[in-house]
Formats: C-alpha cells, sequence, structure tokens
C-alpha cells in the first residue's frame, strides 16, 4: 500500500458518491412530491392532478434509473477498495446497509416498477399505495445509510475485539439512535425536498414563461413552494450542525469550518468572510460577527467551542495514550490465552483503548507506533486538522445557498398564495436559472461532511490511510477512470433526455373525471 | 443484550450460512431471468416491436430483482465481513467489469424506447445484452476460482493481501466451464420467462434457444462434477476448530488434498439432492419448454439453478472462500462470520421483513400476471418502455 493507491482510492469514493448523490436527492424530494399530488388526484377526482403526477412521474423516472445504477457501486466499493476498513467495523457498519436493503430498497423498487406500469393496471387507491410505497422506501433508504455514516462520524455502541481485531457491536440500539444520525437523516432529507422543490419551480416557471401548460405548472409551483418552504426552513433550521458537538472530531470540524485557529471566549464570533491559510495557522482579511458561531453552534452564551490548536494538543495526548494501548494489545494478543494476559497489559488496554485508533494515525510513519518520536507524534496530531480552506469556502456556500432557498421558495409562496405566479418575469427567469443551485448545495454539504471526517475513515477509531485495500495504484487508477467515463455518458444522457421530455411536456389526458370524494365536499378552484 | 444468547452462536453461524444460500440463489432465480432475457435479446428478438416486447416482459420487475444483489452484497457485508472484505478486493477487476455491465442496464431499460433512431436503440440492446451476459459469465467464473481457492493471505492483523491474481489468471479453464455452466443456466431460466410473457414468434425462438441452454446446462454441470473429482484439489481442516469461537481465520490449520470436495457427500449422503435436484430440474426446464408448459419450464429451470447453487455451497461447507496460497486464511462458516450479537440482530431483522418482501412481491407479480401485449407497446400506451 502506497500514497498514491490512498489518494486514487479516495477520489474514486468521491467521485462515485458525488455522481450517486447528483440523482438522489432528486428521487428522495420527488418521490414525495408525486405522492402528494396523487393523493390531491384521488381525493378530488381532478384529472389534471394525475397528469401532473404522470408527467413529473416520467421525469422521476429518467432520473431514478441512474440513481439506482450509480448506487449499485457504492454497496460493493467499501469491499473493493476499503478492505481492512470492511474488516474492521463490517460488524456494525454492515448492518444498516443489509436493513437498508431488506427495509427500503426492496420496497423502493418493487412498486417503481408498479408506479410505471401499473396505471391501467391498479384501481386509484391501489395505484395511490404504490406511489406512496415507493416515497417511504426512497425515505427509509436515506435512513438506514444515514445510520451508517452517522457512525462513521460518531462510532457508539461498539467495542475492539483483540481476538478478532476488529470493533463489534456492543448495543445496536445506540447505534440506531445516534444523534449525529437522526441530525443527518432530517438534513438530508429536507435538502432532497428542497432539491425536488426547485426542480419543479423551475421547469414550471419555464411553462409559464413560454405560457404552455399553465394550468400544471401553477399547481405544481403550489405545491413545490409551500413544500420547499418547510423543507429549507427545516434544512437550516435542523441543520446538522447540532450533531457537531458531540465528539471531539466534530468539534474540529465545526472550528476548521470556522477557520477558528484559537480558542475563544464564549459566545465565539463567526467568520463571516477571510481567507484562512493553514501554513500562517490564521485567517486573513477576516470579517466577524461576534457572537454567532456561539449561537449557532451550541444554542447558548456560555459553552466554549475549542479552536484548532486546542483540538491539536489535545490530539498528541490521546496518540500517547493510543501508543499505550497499542502496547497493551500487543501483550495480551502475544498471551495466546485469556488466563495468561499479563493484568498489567489488561488494565492499560481497558484504560487507554478508546484511543487505539489515535495510535494507527502514526501507522502512516512508522510501522511500529510503539517506536514513534515525539516530532512523529506532533505530525500525526497535525493531521488531525482537515483541510481547512476547503471546509471554510464548502461551508459558506452551502449555508448561503441554504438562506437563498427560504427567500425564494417564500417568495413563490405568497405568489401562489396571491394568485401571482404569473405575474413577476424576472422572478420566473431566475427560478429557471435557480435550478442547478440545490445540487451544488447537496454536493457541498458532503464535502463538508466527508472531508471534515478526514484524516478519519470512522473517526477516533481507523484512520483513512489505514483503512484502504492493498491495491496496485494501476488498477484503481484503472476503474476510477472507468467510473468517470461511464457516469459522465450517463449524466450528459440523463441531461438530455431530462430536457426533452420537459420540452415535450405532459400528455394529454382527456379521460372522465370520475370523483372518489362528492363534488359537493371539494373546494372549488 | 441478553437475547442473544437465545440462540447458540454456532448455531446462528449455521442459519447465516444458509441465508447466504438463500440470497445468492434469490438473487439467481430472480434476477437470472432478467439478465437471461438481457442474453437471449439479440437473439429471440429481431424486430424493434419485438425487442420491445422482450423489453417490457422484464421492465417491470427488474428494479425488483436487482435488489436481491444489493442486498446479497450487504447482508454478506454484515454477516461475513471477512469474506465481503476478500471477495469484492481480491475479484477486484471482476468485481468492476460486473458494476460496469449491471449500470448499464438499468439505464438500457429506461432509455432505449425514449428515442426512435435506430442507432440509439441498438446501443442499448447492446448494454442490455452485456448487461445480461457480462454478470452471468462474470459471476460463474467467480465461483469457479472460488472452488479451486483464490491467492489471498491474512497478516497477524487480519489485513488482506493478494498474491497478484490478474483478471486473466480467473479465466483459467475450470473457471471459464463454471462461467459457461452460469451463462447456460442463466438463458436456460430467462427462456422459461419469455415463454411465460410472449407469444408468437419469440416465444417459439426463446423455446428452441432454451432448450439448447438446458442440454448445455446439463452437460456443463456433469462435467464441472466430474472434473471437480478428478482434476480440483478441495480443503479441509485439520484438527478441531471451536465453532462458536471467535471469528479470526488464523487459528485453525487447512491442507489442501484431491477430492475433499466430496468427502461431505460421503459423510451426509442427504447432501446428494442438491446436485440431484440441478440435474432433475434442468431436464424437466428441457421436457417442459419442449411441452410448451409455460410456468413448469420456469419453475424447473429456478429448481435447476436452487440446485446447481446449493451443491457448490454444500460441497464446500463449512468453507466459503479457500485461500490456495495460505490455507489457513481460508474463511469458514467458523471464523469468518460477525459477532454473535450482529448475527442476533440482523437475523431478527430478517425474519421481520422477508416475509413482508414475500408479500407485496406476490402481490405485485399478480398485478402484473399475463403476456405482454405487443399492440399496446405498439400503440405507445401504458407506459411501455
Amino acid at each position: 500500500m502506497d500514497l498514491d493507491t490512498l489518494d486514487l482510492s479516495r477520489l474514486q469514493f468521491a467521485v462515485t458518491a458525488l455522481y450517486h448523490f447528483l440523482f438522489v436527492p432528486l428521487t428522495l424530494g420527488l418521490s414525495v412530491l408525486l405522492a402528494v399530488m396523487e393523493t390531491v388526484y384521488v381525493m378530488t377526482g381532478r384529472i389534471i392532478w394525475r397528469q401532473m403526477t404522470k408527467f413529473w412521474g416520467a421525469l422521476f423516472g429518467i432520473n431514478f434509473v441512474v440513481g439506482v445504477a450509480t448506487g449499485i457501486v457504492m454497496e460493493f466499493q467499501f469491499g473493493m477498495n476499503w478492505s481492512y476498513y470492511s474488516h474492521y467495523v463490517g460488524d456494525i457498519f454492515g448492518a444498516p446497509l443489509a436493513i437498508e436493503g431488506l427495509m427500503a430498497f426492496f420496497l423502493e423498487a418493487t412498486f417503481v416498477g408498479l408506479f410505471f406500469f401499473g396505471w391501467d393496471k391498479l384501481s386509484k387507491v391501489g395505484h395511490l399505495i404504490t406511489t406512496w410505497a415507493v416515497a417511504i422506501g426512497s425515505n427509509f433508504s436515506a435512513l438506514w445509510i444515514l445510520i451508517a455514516n452517522g457512525w462513521m462520524q460518531n462510532p457508539v455502541g461498539s467495542a475492539f475485539n483483540p481476538q478478532t481485531m476488529r470493533m463489534e457491536i456492543t448495543d445496536f440500539f445506540a447505534v440506531v439512535t445516534n444523534p449525529v444520525a437522526q441530525a443527518k437523516f432530517v438534513h438530508t432529507v429536507s435538502a432532497g425536498y428542497v432539491t425536488a422543490s426547485i426542480f419543479v419551480l423551475g421547469v414550471s416557471a419555464w411553462y409559464l414563461l413560454k405560457g404552455r401548460h399553465v394550468e400544471l405548472a401553477k399547481r405544481s409551483m403550489t405545491v413545490a413552494a409551500s413544500f420547499g418552504l418547510a423543507a429549507s426552513l427545516s434544512v437550516v433550521v435542523l441543520g446538522d450542525e447540532s450533531g457537531y458537538l458531540t465528539t471531539e472530531h466534530q468539534k474540529m470540524k465545526i472550528a476548521a469550518m470556522e477557520a477558528m485557529w484559537e480558542t475563544e471566549p464564549a459566545p465565539a464570533a463567526f467568520t463571516l468572510f477571510g481567507f484562512p491559510s493553514e501554513k500562517d495557522r490564521e485567517t486573513h482579511f477576516a470579517v466577524r460577527v461576534p457572537w454567532m458561531l456561539g449561537l449557532i453552534a451550541t444554542r447558548s452564551l456560555n459553552t466554549q467551542i475549542p479552536g484548532i490548536n486546542e483540538l491539536v494538543t489535545h490530539a498528541e495526548g490521546r496518540i500517547r495514550n493510543g501508543i499505550i494501548a497499542f502496547d497493551a494489545l500487543q501483550q495480551i494478543r502475544a498471551a495466546g490465552s485469556d488466563a495468561k494476559i499479563p493484568p498489567a497489559a489488561r488494565q492499560a488496554f481497558e484504560d487507554n483503548g478508546r484511543d487505539l485508533g489515535y495510535a494507527l494515525l502514526l501507522k502512516r510513519y512508522l510501522d511500529d507506533p510503539r517506536k514513534a518520536s515525539d516530532a512523529d507524534i506532533r505530525r500525526a496530531a497535525r493531521d488531525t486538522v482537515p483541510n481547512v480552506p476547503t471546509l471554510f469556502w464548502s461551508f459558506r456556500f452551502m449555508v448561503g445557498l441554504g438562506f437563498f432557498f427560504i427567500a425564494f421558495t417564500a417568495t413563490f409562496f405568497l405568489l401562489s398564495a396571491r394568485r401571482l405566479l404569473d405575474r413577476y418575469r424576472p422572478l420566473l427567469w431566475l427560478a429557471v436559472f435557480a435550478i442547478p443551485l440545490p445540487w451544488i448545495a447537496a454536493e457541498l454539504g458532503w464535502v463538508v461532511a466527508e472531508v471534515g471526517r478526514q484524516p478519519w475513515s470512522i473517526e477516533g477509531v481507523l484512520p483513512t490511510a489505514a483503512a484502504v485495500s492493498s491495491l496496485g495504484a494501476a488498477t484503481v487508477l484503472t476503474t476510477l477512470a472507468g467510473f468517470v467515463v461511464i457516469y459522465t455518458v450517463l449524466l450528459g444522457v440523463e441531461m438530455a433526455l431530462m430536457l426533452r421530455a420537459i420540452r415535450k411536456g405532459p400528455e394529454p389526458d382527456d379521460a372522465p373525471e370520475t370523483n372518489l370524494v362528492p363534488s359537493s365536499l371539494v373546494a372549488a378552484e | 443484550m441478553i437475547l442473544n444468547t437465545l440462540i447458540d452462536y454456532d448455531t446462528l453461524r449455521v442459519i447465516w450460512w444458509l441465508l447466504l444460500g438463500v440470497l445468492l440463489i434469490g438473487f439467481a432465480i430472480m434476477d437470472g431471468f432478467d439478465l437471461g432475457s438481457g442474453i437471449l435479446l439479440p437473439f429471440v428478438a429481431k424486430t424493434d416491436l419485438e425487442r420491445r416486447v422482450v423489453i417490457n416482459a422484464v421492465g417491470p420487475v427488474w428494479e425488483g430483482n436487482q435488489v436481491w444483489l444489493i442486498l446479497g452484497g450487504g447482508a454478506i457485508f454484515a454477516a461475513w465481513p471477512p469474506l465481503y472484505a476478500v471477495s469484492f478486493s481480491g475479484f477486484y477487476l471482476a468485481m468492476f467489469a460486473i458494476l460496469f455491465a449491471l449500470i448499464l442496464r438499468p439505464v438500457g431499460f429506461k432509455y432505449r424506447s425514449k428515442r426512435d433512431s435506430a442507432a440509439w436503440r441498438s446501443a442499448w440492446d447492446w448494454a442490455l445484452f452485456v448487461g445480461g451476459l457480462v454478470p452471468a459469465l462474470v459471476m460463474g467464473v467467480a465461483v469457479g476460482n472460488v472452488l479451486q481457492g483464490v491467492a489471498f493471505h491474512l497478516n497477524d492483523d487480519l489485513r488482506i493481501f493478494y498474491d497478484g491474481t490478474t483478471l486473466f489468471e480467473l479465466l483459467n479453464p475450470f473457471g471459464l466451464l463454471c462461467g459457461l455452466l452460469s451463462v447456460a443456466m442463466l438463458t436456460m431460466h430467462g427462456a422459461g420467462w419469455l415463454l411465460l410473457k410472449t407469444e408468437g414468434a419469440v416465444a417459439a425462438r426463446a423455446r428452441t434457444i432454451g432448450s439448447v441452454a438446458a442440454l448445455v446446462t446439463l452437460a456443463l454441470f456433469v462435467l464441472g462434477g466430474v472434473w471437480l473429482f478428478l482434476g480440483v484439489n478441495g480443503y479441509r481442516i485439520v484438527g478441531t476448530i471451536a465453532t462458536d469461537g471467535p471469528s479470526n481465520p488464523l487459528a485453525k490449520a487447512v491442507e489442501i488434498a484431491p477430492r475433499a470436495w466430496f468427502t461431505n457427500y460421503a459423510a451426509h449422503p442427504w447432501m446428494l439432492a442438491g446436485p440431484a435436484l440441478g440435474l432433475a430440474g434442468a431436464l424437466a426446464s428441457l421436457a417442459f419448454l419442449r411441452a410448451r408448459v409455460e410456468i413448469g419450464a420456469l419453475l424447473s429451470s429456478a429448481l435447476a439453478i436452487f440446485g446447481i447453487i446449493s451443491t457448490v455451497g454444500l460441497s464446500m461447507f463449512p468453507f466459503i472462500l479457500p485461500s490456495s496460497i495460505d490455507p489457513r486464511s481460508s474463511l469458514t462458516v467458523w471464523d469468518a462470520s460477525s459477532s454473535h450479537l450482529t448475527l442476533f440482530v440482523m437475523l431478527v431483522a430478517t425474519v421481520i421483513f422477508v416475509p413482508i418482501i414475500i408479500a407485496y412481491t406476490t402481490w405485485v407479480y399478480h398485478v402484473l400476471w399475463g403476456k405482454v401485449d405487443a399492440r399496446s407497446i405498439a400503440d405507445g400506451n401504458g407506459h411501455a418502455y
């Protein structure tokens, strides 16, 4: 294993995850919007709502398959490129992935075929159940994958087993109810809803600008604006910083996001703008808003947020503890049987075992962490700082977009309430050009969360450098190139087919209306 | 949690070995007819309408079927982490080939009929053919190599190393034979599905090709058995192994011996049911295809798949991934599982969800029952692919 294989494997994971995440948010949000639209159709019997469900459903389908295709890779590449990771934490990490398949993928994938093929084969209610099953299935899958991801950020409910040389589960309930996972779930799913809402708003705005399918477009915008406003408020208010103070490295992540080098007295200031320099370890030209960060991150005025330098010093201490744990582990394993383990080693492992992962940070520099010099330890401790400028800027653009989405969806919500949706053409054009923005925000969110996790693959437990498979760099480069080519082609084809379907517009639907709910109970539109 | 001690660790390991079989067989039966239909596509369907009939025969169900593969990946990760780690990194480029093909397939189904251009459609027909053939072939080749042992070893930290096995070394004669058996088996199964779902020329060609595939399946399965007996060494554990011990493969001793893959049958003759069902299923599939008993052909080819894959598992038990260069690194049922608690939790999840999955899958197939209607495809009704 050399650095090249590591870098290439990381790049491949980032590429496959980021491409996959181009398709997932729209699937998450649009599936729910389809279910809402079809519910209105079933309750009112108005054909236009079925027409809307079918039209947005066709776009959903074009997007959905690429999400499925790129998702297949995600399920297997842990084993392919991260085999030591798979061995080391599969006992815990594999379970949510398997449950995701059992609980979510089967539901979503079995019913999605029926969604498209079942219009003439099912009763109205039967088809509505099908659509909701797709929506619930895709949202459940987000829950379980984020339980898995949350555990990487905050590895609760598990312990290292010296006999099997891996982490093993001790409390499954703790893994499922991990606060970091819960915060991530709400944040990510809401982001998906925002994505779908802005997509629907943008496409509908284009129809209004062209004077086509006006009735369908207005109704779609009304649904999307209200759904999108609620979701964009949820993304920002329930942002996943709520989980950021639970662990050491999450604190590091927030300090790096803020480029906060030194610990400040509470409540800390928020750096609105600046140029963080990793070399000088300070942020040049910083424009700072007093108190803001303390309020955002801790929801209090007196909780102190540690700065990067303090956290690095702290990491040094944990590395030293980790070396003690590593040494004790070697004695425990050399003992052979349980009875022969020296009591001192047992005690040392019990006291310091939770820092074992910190000793593995040294493996980048030398094979045996016990031989590390002070300089090695300082170097490894500095490695615990993720890339500060990347986090600083990604976070700022993401949050800026988040606030824009609130204002944007609120505007359309008001326009819709006052029946003025087609009044202001510049706003409609803005909606068209805003379509890519939620995708940019979602990708930046992934960067903040996962680049911010570095140098860990599992925080405090397994460094990324130790997790990688012992493959040749050329082999990984081959597959990386292959994935980039096929994904880029698919993305191009997907976008072309989307545009084509949008230009073509909804299919006419002249079927007579049959109301489930008596027309006396339906408000006139 | 105390609950997990309700079932012994070694019992749970056997249950999960059975469930591993259920998953692989489930995948081969459910997604197998999709893959087989993809392989058959260029041969049974000549005109564009015929091709659309074939694609629509699997169109509504392939997504659900493919989840068997995804679940297989997840369940191996959860229940057999060392197997997940060693097999997918060891067969790295082979795995890439499978993934590449499987990426093309979903998109092919969905996108092919979105445009009228002949070049566009023909390109996606190729994608669907490759998307069926490559996974079937490579998975079979992989099983053939697993039976011979894979060149990996574990160090003391249980880190995995490979002895430079290239993609082309996997394509050794026995591996290729298993690959071809896999292709023939899924082609036979796909033909059964197309006979059930289509009419006229497509169904007639599917019958003809399916019958040949059934014969080839029979011949290759028998040939593979003879070859395994005469020319492929098996593995066996030397001395005792703690069946409820910690999952650390390095604690045991293993030797390579001729015909070791046949010792289970001598000790437990009931296991011969595996190969017997494989043969009987393929024979019955041939007979039903000839006699135009549609559902009979499909069920028999499913039975053949069950028998053939079971034969591999039963022959190797308790091995799941033997190492040819360092036999004690071999992964077995007794030392390559998850912890007691994880196996238990996953079993609870399986017991809860699998009946629900079976219930709604059955309902969906019930709703979609019947032949694909070529006229409605030609009219563009029913959101056909």
